[in-house]
């Protein structure tokens, strides 16, 4: 119990103590050990709890829940206060209702709800906290090195780093709060601390682009926030209960299912699925390690993560079926609309959104087979993706741009990072890794629960999935050269470690993922769905292991296959045909006259197929129609 | 034992039989143009030339990725021809063949990385339903494993006349014909060159075309897995409509031209959305 | 065993032909000449190519991507002159911007005379260079 409260309580010290000590060294150590403590006491948690999982209820939750309700008070009187100065009203309009409906509540309606057990460690959320202690760290300490190369390149942003590192290291806190307890009052405050935090960091600049995306997450993530409050207003008026796992255990009646129908809202907006998906696009303002820790690796997981906790009350259910519908809408949506970006970042963003809708399907298909997908899916997107984001981040700082098309010279520039991203972009859709396993998987259980809608549109996003990460992938491996004279800062170690290490783990996972399903996944299953699970790739999984082993073995080849021919038989090496007379340096040809003319080949955007505009549009009218069929029918099965 | 020696015997006998057929196309290609043609092992007469001749690179890496690719076709080979997991399968298929067009992108030179596009379009095409074949496989039959697909009472063609359709509409990408060769093929292309093998030469050239006839016997294992059931006579069956499917894409190969990549793209998605997503529904309208 | 002569490809280039050759050369791709029968492909692909087939005589334009064009051909290779202008500089070889034949800038293994020069020279001409394809495979051995 201890260690629990220590390992949520811990970043929230190193959080104050890096915003109080501004001196650059020592702050940068205390980062440094902050980090790597984060992590130590993560495993230690993980594996201390993860054979018997831990049930408590925390005695005099009084003066916890005074503290919870006095931050939660200051925070929406900070909010409101926002919203009314910058002319949000919607904002404050949010916050005000939400704050009312839970004060309300506290003092009239909760008298007698007694919460059992507060916080749960099982196996789920062990993985939730492995992930966000093991990546979170690893991405603090690389914000130690990014940041010091970013306000060398923007130098018109203030330099705030003692506050944007305290920001990461209080999220860290309560991403921890979050996925570790069942009391929903306690999840729903660590729920409005993330949303605070994303704010905050995505505010970061304090440019008018900044300022405006950061509002547009505060009040969408508010807005959910409200559903969550109005979910624990109908659960705990109706049925005095303030638990999760009491939640998830009652037989799905109209009001339970409204209930669960707000919170799968609530995870929507934190997902950043459509129609709610806007924000997340405007937060890729915010410097990289906060996109690679909020808005790809863990926070956006929040949701999901409810989800899946919530996923026996779907499946079937009018909720499931909507929850399910939007999430393939988000899905195929976001994976078209991927192909016509050029920004690195807006490719991660809508491939983070994509992948996220993909675990919304599985989440709320809700069959074992799927929920197995689902988490798998979580786990290997939060590796590969954070990776991505960290390399993109130096990326960034190393060629002074983000654009993909400059990323030709990438590999003679810096071959380290050009691997890492090569890993990370094969983590995302190539064979031997997770994602396609899972992916796999998951088209398995559409079938088997007959959702052939959905194997469609996996089908299609799928491919569209293929093609960005495809002409990406062949950027990096183009041998492009730089310009003479170009200046290419060297790499931080503070960056080098962690996106090392994260290339390490996503190529680990994709051999660990037959362990990870036996002692985590099966085991979960078994406790929520109370009979026994299967690995859903049964006989052949021998050998499978053994084609993943020589594929993995293949990939790795990759990386030296830039080394070989210097001690094989040296060929003869002749400029690059270009149906005339190449200039010589493989860039020039020789054109009529004489005239030197430069070659140079763009990849394929389709902007008029699948461009944002068109697709963003109806994508989220059909998903507004959606959420209100939901609403509609929700309601016609309460009256009747 | 038993394993390796066919194991041994896939690797040998798949490319040959490959590059049989690619010299039988070539022979009626030429008939059809009231021609004599080449001689039926012309191909192999080709490759072995390829593989005496020099090997030029244009930049260190290039090569590499041909060599890759080929493994992981190989691969496939040996998992769809032992009965492996047909998900699988497609997986590594999409592997190697996105090794080739990294190979494409890797040479640098305007016109193979134009072909490397092309290819990732031509993918982005066909990987829908190929993906919809795989899902109506196991719709029928209840498992991924193609020796259990093809040992069951009936032949899958039967519940999925449509999907097969389909997948002979896309086969026409996968094996490079007209008219969706948009990004390499063995007609003269002028503003394409040869496509991503443009800066391949002697042995890479060489495995580049066994590559090739690998993948045209795992694209006609497919139309195999469709029609073998359990009895002799399905299997027969199975290679007969095998070699008419070939023929039937060879004679479109010479009758069609070239469309643009907007009618490739759009034309493959329609017909895999509307042949795929009807046998589906069909298929759990009656709840099989 | 050489497999040269069983599929010869070749590499097509218009020096500064008038068009005549070239259409000659294409017409023995056509039903009537076949040259496919040989194993010969047109690649239009220095890589691929086996044999270099120039028509037209050579000015200070061409050289260079002449030259090119030969050095982007793997081992062993062979050039073939197609018609009088590539042999000699025929009619042209007097013109202020002309060189002169092929073999000002390359070595020419085989001349096929002619204007134009006629589908069955050309098809001689290119089994000839076959020949010496094979010759210059066992001289890249013995080395």
């Amino acid at each position: 119990m201890s260690l629990i409260m220590l390992l949520i309580l811990f970043p929230f010290i190193t959080s104050v103590l890096v915003y109080v000590i501004r001196e650059e060294h020592t702050r940068n150590a205390i980062m440094r050990i902050g980090a790597a403590i984060t992590a130590v006491l993560t495993l230690a948690a993980a594996f201390r709890f993860f054979g018997a999982g831990l049930r408590v209820s925390v005695g005099g939750t009084e003066v916890i829940d005074i503290c919870i309700l006095i931050v939660e008070v200051c925070l929406a009187a900070y909010i409101i206060m926002t919203g009314i100065r910058e002319r949000k009203y919607l904002l404050s309009f949010f916050s005000a209702i939400q704050i009312v409906l839970i004060l309300w509540f506290e003092f009239t309606q909760k008298k007698g709800i007694e919460t059992g057990t507060d916080i749960i460690v099982d196996k789920l959320s062990s993985v939730m906290i492995l992930i966000v202690g093991i990546i979170g760290s690893l991405i603090c300490l690389y914000a130690v090195g990014y940041m010091k190369s970013y306000h060398v390149h923007h130098s018109e942003v203030k330099e705030r780093k003692s506050f944007f590192f305290a920001v990461l290291f209080l999220f860290l806190s309560a991403m921890f709060g979050l996925v570790l307890s069942n009391n929903l009052m306690w999840m729903y405050f660590c729920w409005e601390i993330t949303t605070f935090c994303s704010y905050l960091l995505i505010g970061y600049t304090r440019t008018e682009e900044a300022k405006n995306n950061s509002l547009r997450a505060l009040t969408i993530n508010v807005g959910g926030g409200l559903a969550f409050a109005g979910a624990i207003v109908i659960v705990g008026t109706n049925f005095h209960i303030m638990e999760l796992s009491a939640l998830t255990a009652k037989r799905p009646v109209p009001l339970v299912l409204a209930a669960v129908f707000l919170l799968c809202v609530a995870a929507l907006t934190k997902s950043a699925q459509l129609p709610f998906s806007s924000w997340l696009l405007g937060a890729m303002v915010a410097p990289t390690p906060s996109s690679a820790l909020l808005h790809s690796a863990t926070m956006v997981k929040a949701g999901v993560y409810l989800i899946i906790r919530l996923a026996p009350l779907l499946g079937e259910t009018v909720a499931g079926r909507i929850i399910t519908l939007v999430g393939a809408v988000t899905f195929l949506a976001c994976s078209l609309m991927a192909i016509s970006q050029r920004d690195a970042k807006k490719v991660l963003a809508y491939s983070t959104i994509a992948n996220l809708g993909l675990i919304v399907i599985c989440a709320s298909v809700g069959t074992r087979e799927s929920i197995w997908a689902a988490i798998l899916l979580v786990i290997f997107h939060a590796v590969s993706k954070s990776l991505l984001f960290l390399s993109v981040g130096s990326i960034e700082n190393e060629l002074g741009s983000r654009n993909v098309e400059n990323m030709d010279i990438l590999m003679d520039v810096s071959r380290k990072l050009a691997v890492c991203m090569i890993i990370g972009i094969s983590g995302m859709f190539l064979a031997p890794f997770g994602m396609l396993i899972s992916k796999w998987v998951a088209m398995k259980s559409f079938i088997d629960s007959k959702n052939i809608l959905i194997v469609v549109i996996l089908a299609y996003g799928s491919a569209a999935t293929l093609f960005y990460w495809g002409k990406w992938l062949g950027k990096l491996v183009s041998n492009g050269h730089p310009k003479k004279g170009e200046q290419h800062p060297g790499l931080h170690l503070d960056e080098k470690i962690p996106i090392i290490i994260q290339a390490v783990i996503v190529l680990l996972s994709c051999v660990a993922y037959p362990v990870i399903s036996k002692y985590v996944l099966i085991p979960y299953l078994q406790d929520t769905f109370g009979v026994a699970a299967v690995i859903p790739i049964g006989a052949g999984d021998q050998t499978l292991m053994i084609l993943m082993v020589v594929m993995i073995s293949l990939l790795i080849l990759v990386p030296l296959g830039y080394a070989p021919t210097s001690f094989l038989k040296k060929r003869r090496t002749t400029p690059i045909y270009m149906a005339g007379e190449n200039s010589g340096d493989n860039k020039n040809f020789v054109g009529s006259g004489g005239v030197k003319r430069k070659s140079e080949m763009s990849n394929w955007y389709m902007e008029g197929i699948f461009g944002s505009k068109r697709i963003g549009f109806w994508s989220n009218i059909i998903s507004i129609v959606l959420l209100c069929a939901g609403v509609i029918l929700l309601i016609g099965r309460w009256a009747s | 034992m038993m394993l390796a020696v066919k194991i041994l015997l896939i690797i040998i006998f798949t490319p040959l039989a490959g590059g049989l057929l690619t010299g039988f196309d070539r022979k009626i290609s030429a008939r059809l143009q009231g021609r004599q043609g080449p001689p039926v092992l012309q191909p192999f007469y080709d490759v072995l030339k390829l593989l005496q001749k020099e090997t030029i690179e244009v930049n260190p890496s290039h090569r590499f990725y041909v060599y890759v690719s080929l493994m992981f076709i190989i691969l496939t080979a040996l998992i769809m021809l032992t009965g492996g997991d047909i998900l699988l399968t497609i997986f590594v298929l999409t592997l190697g063949s996105i090794f080739f067009l990294l190979g494409g992108y890797a040479s640098q030179s305007p016109y193979s990385v134009l072909g490397a596009e092309r290819e990732l379009l031509q993918m982005m095409a066909y990987e829908p339903m190929m993906f919809m074949t795989a899902a109506g496989l196991y719709y029928v039959s209840n498992t991924f494993f193609i020796r259990d697909i093809v040992n069951r009472k009936m032949p899958a063609i039967i519940y999925l006349p449509a999907i097969f359709v389909g997948f002979v509409f896309i086969l026409t990408f996968k094996l490079r014909k007209s008219p969706f060769d948009l990004s390499l093929g063995h007609h003269a292309h002028q503003e394409l060159v040869q496509g991503i093998s443009t800066e391949y030469s002697g042995r890479s050239l060489a495995f580049i075309e066994i590559t090739h006839w690998y993948e045209t016997i795992i694209a006609l294992g497919f139309v195999y897995i469709f029609f073998a059931a359990d009895s002799i006579g399905t299997h027969i069956l199975a290679v007969i409509v095998c070699l008419i499917v070939y023929l039937f894409e060879i004679i479109l190969d010479n009758s069609t031209v070239r469309v643009k990549w907007q009618k490739a793209l759009s034309l493959a998605w329609l017909v895999s959305g509307v042949l795929g997503t009807a046998n589906l529904v069909v298929l759990s309208f009656f709840n099989f | 065993m050489s497999f040269n002569k069983k599929s010869p490809w070749i590499l097509h280039y218009d020096a500064t032909s008038c068009n005549g050759c070239d259409i000659e050369v294409l017409a023995s791709l056509t039903p009537l000449y076949d040259v496919e029968r040989f194993g010969v492909v047109n690649t239009g692909d220095p890589r691929h190519a086996d044999i270099l087939l120039i028509t037209g005589s050579v000015n200070g334009q061409s050289i260079p991507v002449i030259k090119q064009l030969y050095e982007q051909m793997p081992d062993p290779k062979a050039v073939v002159a197609v018609g009088i202008c590539a042999t000699s500089g025929g009619i042209f070889a007097d013109c202020y911007n002309v060189e002169g034949g092929v073999d000002k800038v390359l070595p020419v293994d085989v001349y096929v005379p002619g204007c134009a020069a006629r589908p069955q020279s050309i098809i001689d001409g290119i089994l000839k260079a076959c020949d010496i394809l094979e010759e210059k495979q066992k001289a890249l051995k013995g080395r």
